[in-house]
């Protein structure tokens, strides 16, 4: 009966959301609102097997390689700034201003620097994506529990061990929220940057429909879109879940204390 | 909302707590026990106003962490000239770098000329009008923008929070499209809207509204129930109710979704004049970019960062001043 109940509350909304839009686009001739024949007719037109390998997979694959690429260097960059105070003074006005710059506008300077390969996508994807992460693993590690990183140091963890089993994971939870403003600054990066110069994938082909005026076909390109956004908070969910478990316990028990 | 607030933000409460007990003992935070939680009154209740953790990550670009309450005084007081210097020596050095780059031949000197010429580019442009105007420009869809979506998130959140079976209903489809980068709709705003100001406009609207509704969802399910039912009792009617308990609750965290998509903002405001070509820095930065005037492009670069660093500290010093009654900004005066 609850699962009953759950479901009633998780379908309803968008399904009447679906059929209003069906029922309102058979009605209305507008030029822009396609109706439900014409969508799946674009669906089933615009990403066949061949569309996906030659425009949806590259892209998806820039942006796998600039998440990854921001984590690692944002975690390491972090920790090394977060674990030296000169450090971490030295750099924090040019990194805050860094941040300040809306990712964007680097576009245009990645392209004069490296052209308008793949390696500028990626770039462009990088240098928007990390700050999040390289600013709040530096913050992480600044705040990482007084009590527990002299424990470490009286019983002599150093090196390795004291990253992997003390400082990791104490600014793990922090890392994570950077982690989760980054995936959609890389979304978007992955997309402007394809608007601006290239001559395939999604950001590309959407630009391409809506300057062709296929109205329908720009209207599948902007839902895919979507559902990259949507699977990717999902992944992200699935593995901070995992990965912050201990946290979100340790949590719940203080909160009942 | 399954998921709570700001896994972060709460650590660093606890970190605080930990930080406050083994320095000031006698003081108010220290009789509660870490993760307390009351009507909006502890430490530990206020929302980190970095990156909640429910918080639409595009929020991305700038929503650092800042510590408020007592953490930051403490910081603050650390943080002397000695940290003002390095900070500045850092600035210096990088810029350094610029320069010496093209010099050295490292780069080619025509597409990044040196950090001095973007420089004195950029303070020629102080004294141009077409410069303002484009900031201005700019600022004005950030400010029209925000307020939209400001307002409209502000007053659906508290009517979808105030309700449990609104909340339940609207749930999967607010987590659904949350996520849905707003640059999806950039065609269709060219279609529908031109390359005026209002295209920029639906973009900005679109992204920082579920930042704020999100925020105020979550800010409206804080309230304490006793005080709620002490209000109850006391026989506030529901407007009065909402004035002042919902309210003065939900407040610090609407605070912190309105800053988090001033910054979106500003990001969703220049890419759209970048893309669509609406009126502002983006486009002239565009304009530049193709016209092959580079140093021009690296100063519009700087200024639009100079821009989005004036606009974090203006947000925050609002958030302080709407804020000041609340425990957490009281807490850094007392100390």
């Amino acid at each position: 009966m609850k699962i009953l109940k759950d479901l009633f509350f998780i379908v309803t909304l968008p399904v009447l959301l679906l059929v209003a839009w069906v029922i309102w686009s058979s009605q209305s001739s507008s030029f822009f609102v396609p109706d439900w024949g014409q969508m799946t007719n674009a669906f089933s037109n615009v990403w066949t097997w061949n569309r996906i390998q030659s425009d949806l997979l590259p892209s998806v694959g820039r942006l796998f390689i600039g998440i990854v690429l921001s984590i690692v260097i944002g975690i390491i960059g972090g920790l090394l700034i977060g674990s030296f105070r000169w450090l971490r003074q030295l750099l924090e006005p040019t990194l805050e201003f860094f941040r300040a710059i809306p990712p964007t506008v680097l576009i245009p300077v990645m392209m004069l620097l490296i052209g308008i390969g793949d390696d500028m996508k990626v770039a462009v994807i990088v240098l928007g994506a990390v700050w999040p992460i390289l600013l709040n693993t530096i913050e992480g590690v600044r705040s990482m529990d007084e009590v527990l990183s002299d424990t470490s140091h009286t019983y002599g963890i150093t090196g390795f061990a004291l990253v992997r089993y003390l400082i990791l994971p104490s600014a793990l939870p922090q890392i994570m929220a950077g982690v989760r403003q980054s995936l959609s600054i890389a979304l978007i990066l992955m997309v402007i940057s394809e608007m601006f110069a290239s001559s395939a994938g999604l950001g590309y082909l959407i630009v391409q429909f809506q300057r062709s005026f296929a109205i329908p076909e720009m209207w599948s390109g902007i839902v895919v879109l979507g559902l990259i956004g949507v699977i990717l908070s999902f992944i992200f969910q699935a593995v901070e879940r995992v990965l912050l478990k201990w946290y979100h316990g340790q949590r719940e028990l203080e909160n009942a204390a | 909302m399954t998921e709570k607030p700001s896994p972060g933000g709460e650590e660093q409460d606890v970190h605080r707590l930990h930080r406050l007990e083994s320095s000031a003992s006698g003081r108010k935070a220290d009789r509660y026990p870490a993760g307390y939680k009351s009507a909006g009154l502890d430490i530990s209740t206020r929302p980190d106003p970095g990156a909640p953790f429910g918080s639409v990550a595009q929020a991305g670009a700038t929503g650092r962490k800042t510590a408020t309450g007592p953490a930051r005084a403490v910081r603050r007081k650390r943080r002397g000239w000695k940290s003002r210097l390095l900070g500045a020596v850092g600035i210096l050095g990088f810029l350094m770098i610029w320069e010496l780059m093209p010099i050295l031949g490292i780069v080619n000197a025509r597409f990044m000329p040196p950090a001095s010429e973007a420089i004195v580019d950029l303070f020629r442009n102080f004294g141009l009008t077409l410069f303002w105007v484009a900031v201005w420009d700019t600022l004005k869809a950030w400010l029209i923008g925000m307020l939209i979506a400001v307002s409209a998130a502000a007053i659906l959140g508290f009517i979808i929070g105030s309700s449990p079976f609104l909340k339940k209903f609207t749930n999967s489809t607010i987590e659904f499209m949350r996520p849905v980068p707003s640059v999806a709709l950039i065609p269709l705003a060219v279609l529908l809207l031109g390359i005026g100001i209002e295209s920029a406009l639906l973009l900005i609207v679109y992204a920082c509204f579920w930042q704020v509704l999100i925020q105020v969802l979550y800010g409206v399910a804080d309230v304490d129930t006793v005080a709620m039912n002490t209000a109850r009792s006391y026989g506030l009617g529901p407007i009065a109710r909402l004035r002042y308990v919902v309210f003065p609750t939900a407040l610090p965290y609407l605070m912190t979704g309105v800053r988090l998509a001033a910054a979106v903002a500003l990001i969703l405001a220049i890419t759209a004049q970048l893309i669509i070509g609406s009126p502002g820095l983006g486009a002239e930065i565009a304009k530049a970019q193709s016209g092959g005037a580079y140093v021009s492009m690296y100063s519009l670069v700087l200024a639009t960062g100079i821009l989005g660093v004036l606009i974090n500290l203006v947000m925050r010093v609002v958030e302080r001043q709407l804020l000041s009654w609340h425990t957490s900004v009281r807490s850094e005066v007392v100390n």
